[in-house]
């Protein structure tokens, strides 16, 4: 039986020619992550062990996106302790308020990770660079300590789930819907412990933005991570970001599947997550008339360049409505500069919308755009569960950065065409 | 080890945002943590909890977010054992690497009964129903980081 891409990346890492399912292995590390929520609790558990040395300072990132800039005096002290620690321990990657970004989204385009490449990091959304050709996860801080002291980490090798992607993307549709599709066709747990495999001739119609956005929320499918084939699209995005070199896997050709769905790229709508699940999906025929009082664009989901590009596509010219907080939070200072450099800050201050510092803020209930009670959000943003942005009676709606621009105009959950008529 | 307790249960897909609740999050003292576990699925456990109460819960539990402080906020509530149909993935290795007792079952078990978990048998007797049922044993690469007092110590004495 052959290995699939993710067996196969494993298996490189733990020094050995083949895994197989269910078989436990101890596998080195090219990068361990961690943020200013999980990384205190990874330093708490680093120096009660009595741990020295870090295995390679230039192999760890340690992010300051969560409740920064600080939100209060408790993140305050936490990103210091995190600071203090990575002064100490020389770490290369630190990155503070002026120079970080969502770590999701920083880290490819710092040239942090490249295919091939196995990162644990202390962040569920670590998924995220799947879309490279990598094999990456989320772990816990007690992980992460030790990622950080041994360069090492266990896993359980997953089987896997195939998509065999067909076919190309209709107008206003994007990664989200995809991703916000298949999470409705298999459930919260559809993938739970397994490795969610992308594939097919439909993958080259898909942008990287596209991938990082379907890998990003394979967590939230329950899967360990999700990996897309190396292509020219991987490799234009590599070479222009890294000076690292890929390293290519495939899947054999007798790889072993637990399932396979064959999805039509062609046939997927734009698609929104009702509250309180992200696989609590609907499409537009049964979404009716929500109000709305905020929209986010933004997150280590939908807070890469081309996802701004699309809500201005919509916002352009247009006053969003003055019932609906409108935050645009760009995922890096790269970004944010080309927004302003492109004309997109204007375009959106313009049309009534506040722009912000990078931070991960709101999607997590953090600071930046809190609920209250009964209020609605569409969110461009990876969850939507009970009290995930505020009051625990506050909603949050799943969308495309498309659709989440369109209901801030209109004010109501709207579908992208509903303004193209007009 | 035998662990003995009456349970609180919850259902489905128990999420680490509902554990312990983002806002928390600019600590990571297990006291304040424990505080305000579970709090917005439910309000009542941090006053009813006893230590050595055993949560129950269906499938998927500990969906969500990385945050280590889900697994610490029950430990420290007084929660001496989590058994649900399954884990999230994330919450799993979470509790294997801080030695919080997790167990995968599907039995009959309700609110308020009295459960007895022993680790060494793989058994659970519901002793309010008068049943009982076996789970799988953690393989030993796992039992091993267990019994060596987590995932650090384990790996400091193989390297």
């Amino acid at each position: 039986m052959g290995m699939t891409m993710t067996a196969k990346i494993l298996a490189a890492h733990a020094g050995k020619e083949y895994v197989k399912k269910g078989e436990l292995i101890m596998a080195k590390l090219d990068l361990v992550l961690g943020n200013d929520v999980t990384s205190p609790v990874a330093i708490n558990e680093y120096c009660k062990a009595g741990c020295q040395e870090v295995f390679d300072r230039n192999k760890i990132a340690l992010v300051m996106d969560h409740f920064t800039p600080n939100k209060d005096i408790k993140a305050a002290e936490q990103t210091k302790k995190v600071r203090d620690w990575a002064d100490e321990k020389g770490i290369t990657h630190f990155y503070d308020v002026g120079e970080m970004g969502v770590e999701h989204a920083l880290l490819p385009e710092k040239g942090l990770v490249v295919s091939g490449d196995l990162v644990i990091g202390a962040d569920s959304h670590t998924c995220t660079y799947g879309a490279l050709g990598a094999f990456s996860t989320g772990v816990g801080s007690t992980d992460m300590a030790a990622g950080m002291a041994y360069g090492k980490a266990w896993f359980k090798v997953p089987g896997a789930i195939k998509f065999n992607l067909l076919g190309k993307l209709s107008p206003n549709v994007s990664g989200k819907d995809v991703i916000l599709h298949i999470i409705g066709n298999i459930g919260v747990d559809g993938a739970l412990y397994k490795s969610m495999e992308f594939s097919g001739d439909g993958v080259k119609n898909l942008t990287i933005d596209d991938r990082f956005t379907i890998c990003n929320m394979a967590i939230e499918a329950g899967a360990k991570n999700g990996i897309f084939p190396v292509d020219d699209v991987t490799l234009e995005y590599v070479k222009a970001h890294s000076t690292r070199l890929p390293t290519i896997y495939e899947a054999d050709a007798d790889a072993e599947y637990d399932e396979i769905y064959h999805i039509d790229l062609s046939k997927i709508e734009a698609t929104v997550a009702f509250p309180h699940l992200p696989s609590n999906t609907r499409t537009f025929k049964d979404i009716g008339d929500i109000k709305i009082d905020q929209v986010v664009i933004g997150s280590c989901t939908n807070g890469r360049y081309s996802d701004f590009e699309a809500a201005a596509a919509i916002l352009k010219g247009r006053k969003v409505n003055n019932r609906v907080r409108t935050l645009i939070i760009p995922t890096t200072q790269k970004i944010y500069l080309e927004m302003i450099e492109s004309g997109l800050t204007k375009l959106f201050i313009e049309a009534g919308a506040a722009v912000s510092t990078p931070t991960c803020g709101p999607c997590l209930g953090g600071h930046m755009g809190i609920l209250a009670k009964g209020e609605r959000c569409v969110a461009t943003t990876n969850r939507n569960f009970v009290g995930r942005m505020g009051h625990p009676e506050s909603e949050v709606y799943l969308a495309s950065p498309a659709v989440a621009a369109a209901s801030a105009v209109t004010g109501r959950i709207t579908h992208p065409s509903e303004l193209e008529d007009k | 080890m035998k662990i003995t307790g009456n349970v609180i249960k919850y259902g489905n897909n128990v999420d680490t945002d509902v554990i312990i609740p983002a806002r928390y999050l600019n600590t990571s003292d297990p006291k304040e943590l424990a505080a305000h576990c579970m709090e917005d699925l439910d309000k009542t456990f941090v006053t009813r909890v006893k230590a050595g109460d055993i949560m129950v819960a269906g499938t998927n539990f500990g969906c969500g977010s990385s945050r280590e402080h889900a697994p610490i906020a029950i430990k420290a509530s007084g929660i001496a054992c989590v058994v649900a149909k399954s884990f999230a993935r994330i919450f799993y290795r979470n509790s294997v690497n801080t030695g919080l007792a997790i167990v995968e079952y599907d039995g009959d078990i309700d609110e308020g009964d009295t459960v007895e978990v022993d680790f060494g048998k793989g058994i659970i007797k519901n002793l309010t129903k008068n049943t009982v049922g076996d789970f799988p044993p953690f393989p030993p690469f796992l039992q091993n980081i267990i019994e060596k007092g987590g995932l650090l110590n384990s790996l400091k004495e193989d390297n």
